[in-house]
């Protein structure tokens, strides 16, 4: 019995086994060096773009292993555009807005196709992948535009630059305090959280293992912490991951607690069955690929920012990161299947096996080999551990 | 007669610790029908994938000893050499091939990289006449009948020269009439000397069929039985597989009061085809159903009761819909499935795994789909009354299951139907039409289904029932119309109706 229960635990938590293993191996290969202040810094604000458009990815995927292949060219073109508007001097809250517009009406556009022609999706999105593309070389004229002179306020923001951090209101010198008060504010929120869930639970008559709940309180408590104190040697928390959190919060909020939520759960899991329980599935898709574009929008920003500029070829290939941390975060490439959490800690898992070859110096070709197949290897694990329980 | 082709012997199989098989014993003789009953989940089927292949022979104890030898079959394959053929209950034809491919598909004539059609298509033709067929076997799967479907099944079976035919629910999706026509085809074939095993839920098909009954309840061999000497009556075959009597198989309804208001009365309905739009499959169909009456629609499959019922429920089916359709006396137009629903309609469709349930999801999300503004506010879910909801239903229903959140594509047949019908009844309807409520689900949740239908009327609700079993439409409705063709052929009222009048007023409205 207990063995049955070992391994019940191990298949369900079992992206963050996998992810502490990682860790551990990088830590060991590189001496510590991965766990080091700037290092863990790099980790978020390099892949914030990822965290945010594997979540819209998540929405598509859910609707029954629908992809979005478009989405590295919209981050592109969106930034071009919105790259080209901060060197005309814009207001640039004007110019924020007018970006994420531009990204949601492509993204209804494709929606509209998908969701009422009944376009499969793969097409809709090979054609935007190539339309986007090719206006982003267009609008660029094909050069880069750079954004450092022009807009340092809007770089800063969206976490590029030098000092894209979140300012130290306590003046901790060398410690940046703000990002310690913050982790310990998020943290106590967290076991707030965490104990109204018990105690609903136990009203409820369910069955709950404190000690199993005690156990994750104490690992994702440390994980906050060990974060915040990580940033607060470095230069603060970036204010790149201010955005991730907001999205991520949001996202995590929809998926799981609201009505649209379950709809997309719904659709994937049996389109039919869901039609014919009254829910508007035609929506459904067309919301998650409107959606889509404009958090392609928010990557587009989060891109140039970073980048401090807007080049024809940014992008390339962010779509294929955004699927990969879904697949490997737990979603079902049939649709129905998958979680905002999930989600993250595989995007996380991807960065940290980034991260770590880029450390130990590994030819970045034979990064991307590692990468193919650590993302076969999620997916084989996924489907084996399905049909043993079956 | 009396020589064994096959006897099985204390096959035992467990699943991740729980037997499905304990000791089960079966001995079939050569040349008979040997017919196999039991409630789903009772091991049949288990049975059957052991004995054709499908289970490798190192994940079970026993043996099995056929034609005189101990059979170790690793796969499908091996059993099929030897002239073991099992057609499943879900027909596995490939709908865009033609017969003929579909009949040697696996089992390709000529070269392995020259197929020879025209032996193939020559071959296909005469096992098609065999099964009484006048197709051409380049005819494509799609464009035949399920019946026929099922016979082009046994067609193919024949091609890889079956000694030993195994069906699973070969009639489930068949109507009376093609049923009987498998099962006599059946008897032709023994007389040919070919041995039969058929698992069945119809217990009318057993007594006519087979030589020998054996009877399997909850992974144990209960009872062989001879149908020339022994009782075998349907009554005797029930107690045996569900280990008690039971002396009524459909509940009464204590009280019952039928009001005289009308709950929905439809006029001239016409529907045509979705996508051959000149064929009309509801041909001016008029009827009306009275608050707390339970309307049977009888009929043989395909004669447009699915159809009629979905072009109701919103205009979910079917194209050119008109006519008038009156609720509480006041006219309606109903266009969206939503607005169906609003007006207190709900459709349990007969696809439960296709249509009606998200196998994929918990019985928690399942019961709230179709009314999940009842357990939320602004769009957001409030899951602790959801989680109660379900719970509630759970309990009212007896579904059996560990927690709300068990996916419901690990329920039984019967378990998931009481979780659609959970679902129908959450949203809070007046109007529920169930089509085919108890299909391929076992006697016990029959009968549950049975008194929650009751229970439903009692409350004032009316219930629209379209089954095929004739037993089922004569024991639960008051009034019963009869289907056929798309128009509606006759209407008996519970005192007048008998099975042979309801097949009659289907067969004499044939041109």
């Amino acid at each position: 019995m207990e063995k049955t229960k070992v391994i019940n635990w191990m298949q369900k938590y079992s992206m963050i086994v996998i992810l502490a293993v990682i860790v551990i191996f990088f830590t060991i290969q590189t001496g510590g060096r991965i766990l080091m202040p700037q290092n863990i810094t790099n980790l978020i604000s390099q892949n914030a773009y990822v965290f945010i458009l594997a979540v819209g990815m998540l929405l598509c995927i859910l609707t029954g292993g629908n992809i979005d292949l478009s989405i590295g060219s919209v981050v592109c073109f969106v930034g071009a555009v919105g790259a080209l508007m901060l060197n005309t001097g814009m207001n640039m809250l004007l110019i924020v807005v007018l970006m994420l517009s531009i990204g949601l009406l492509i993204g209804m556009w494709q929606g509209y196709w998908v969701a009422f022609v009944k376009v499969p999706p793969f097409i809709v999105t090979l054609t935007g992948m190539l339309v986007f593309r090719g206006l982003s070389n267009v609008v660029l004229q094909g050069k880069a535009v750079s954004i450092s002179a022009s807009a340092p306020e809007f770089v800063k923001i969206f976490g590029g630059g030098a000092d894209c951090y979140i300012p130290d209101f306590f003046n901790g010198g060398g410690t940046n305090i703000f990002s310690i008060v913050l982790g310990i504010v998020i943290m106590v929120l967290y076991m707030i959280y965490e104990e109204m869930q018990l105690v609903k639970k136990q009203k409820l008559g369910q069955e709950v293992s404190t000690k199993a709940i005690l156990i994750k309180v104490i690992a994702i408590s440390s994980i906050i912490m060990f974060f915040a104190i990580q940033f607060s040697q470095y230069k603060g928390v970036p204010t790149s991951l201010i955005w991730v959190a907001i999205i991520v919060a949001i996202y995590w909020y929809i998926t799981s607690k609201t009505t649209i939520g379950r709809h997309f759960y719904a659709v994937g899991g049996n389109e039919k069955a869901t039609r014919l329980s009254g829910i508007n599935t035609k929506r459904v898709y067309f919301i998650a690929y409107a959606n889509m574009g404009l958090l392609s929008a928010l990557a587009g920003m989060l891109t140039i920012a970073r980048m401090t500029s807007a080049q024809p070829t940014y992008g390339t290939n962010y779509e294929m990161d955004a699927i990969s941390a879904c697949f490997i975060g737990g979603a079902s490439a049939y649709g129905g299947v998958g979680t905002v959490p999930g989600v993250i800690v595989g995007a996380l898992l991807m960065g940290i096996i980034n991260l770590g070859m880029s450390i130990m110096g590994v030819d970045s070709n034979y990064q991307k080999v590692v990468k193919g197949l650590v993302l076969l290897a999620a997916v084989i694990f996924d489907i084996l551990s399905k049909r043993q329980k079956a | 007669m009396s020589e064994l082709i096959l006897e099985m012997k204390n096959i035992t199989k467990t699943f991740s610790g729980v037997k499905a098989l304990d000791n089960v014993n079966l001995k079939v003789k050569k040349g008979t029908i040997h017919a196999l009953v039991g409630e789903n989940g009772a091991g049949k089927s288990t049975l059957m994938n052991i004995l054709s292949g499908v289970y490798d022979y190192n994940s079970y104890t026993g043996d099995i000893v056929y034609e005189e030898q101990i059979c170790k079959f690793t796969k499908i394959l091996d059993s099929e050499s030897k002239g073991i053929v099992i057609i499943h209950q879900e027909l596995a034809l490939i709908q865009e091939l033609t017969i003929g491919e579909n009949m040697f598909l696996g089992n390709e004539q000529g070269f392995k990289f020259a197929i020879n059609w025209n032996r193939t298509y020559s071959e296909a033709d005469k096992y098609l006449k065999t099964v009484g067929l006048s197709e051409s076997s380049r005819t494509k799967v799609y464009d035949i009948s399920v019946g026929k479907q099922q016979m082009v099944e046994i067609a193919k079976a024949l091609a890889k020269r079956a000694k030993l035919l195994i069906l699973d629910e070969p009639t489930s999706s068949l109507n009376e009439q093609d049923s009987q026509a498998l099962l006599d085809l059946l008897l032709e074939f023994k007389k040919q000397g070919m041995t039969c095993i058929i698992i069945t839920h119809k217990l009318n098909e057993v007594s006519y069929v087979s030589d020998e009954i054996t009877i399997i309840r909850d992974g144990k061999t209960i009872e062989t039985l001879n149908n020339e000497l022994h009782d075998c009556s349907e009554d005797k075959i029930i107690s045996g597989m569900v280990g008690r009597e039971l002396s009524d198989r459909f509940p009464k309804r204590v009280n019952h009061i039928i009001s005289d208001e009308y709950a929905l009365e439809v006029e001239n309905w016409n529907v045509s085809h979705p996508v051959y739009t000149s064929r009309k499959v509801v041909d001016n169909v008029s009827f009306n159903l009275k608050k707390g009456e339970v309307v049977g629609f009888s009929g043989l499959m395909g004669a447009g009761r699915t159809e009629l019922a979905m072009s109701l429920f919103g205009k979910s089916y079917g194209t050119a819909i008109s006519g008038t359709l009156k609720l509480n006396g006041q006219e309606k137009k109903i266009n969206t499935i939503r607005q169906a629903i609003k007006a207190g309609l709900a459709y349990v469709t007969e696809d439960r795994k296709g249509n009606g349930l998200i196998l994929t999801n918990s019985i928690k999300t399942n019961t709230t789909l179709a009314n999940l503004a009842d357990v939320s506010t602004c769009s957001v879910i409030n899951s602790s009354k959801e989680i109660s909801v379900a719970q509630e239903y759970v309990s009212k229903m007896h579904t059996k299951c560990h927690s709300t959140e068990q996916l419901v594509g690990n329920l039984s047949g019967g378990n998931q139907q009481k979780v659609l019908l959970s679902k129908w009844i959450f949203s809070d309807p007046d109007i529920l039409i169930l089509d085919e409520p108890t299909r391929g689900i076992d006697v016990g949740a029959k009968y549950e289904i049975y008194t929650i239908i009751n229970q439903l009327v009692a409350e004032g609700k009316s219930v629209i029932m379209i089954s095929s079993e004739l037993p089922e439409v004569l024991g639960m409705s008051d009034r019963i119309y009869v289907m056929n063709e798309g128009k509606i052929v006759s209407e008996f009222t519970q005192s007048e109706a008998t099975q042979e009048g309801i097949m009659s007023a289907i067969l004499k409205s044939k041109h």
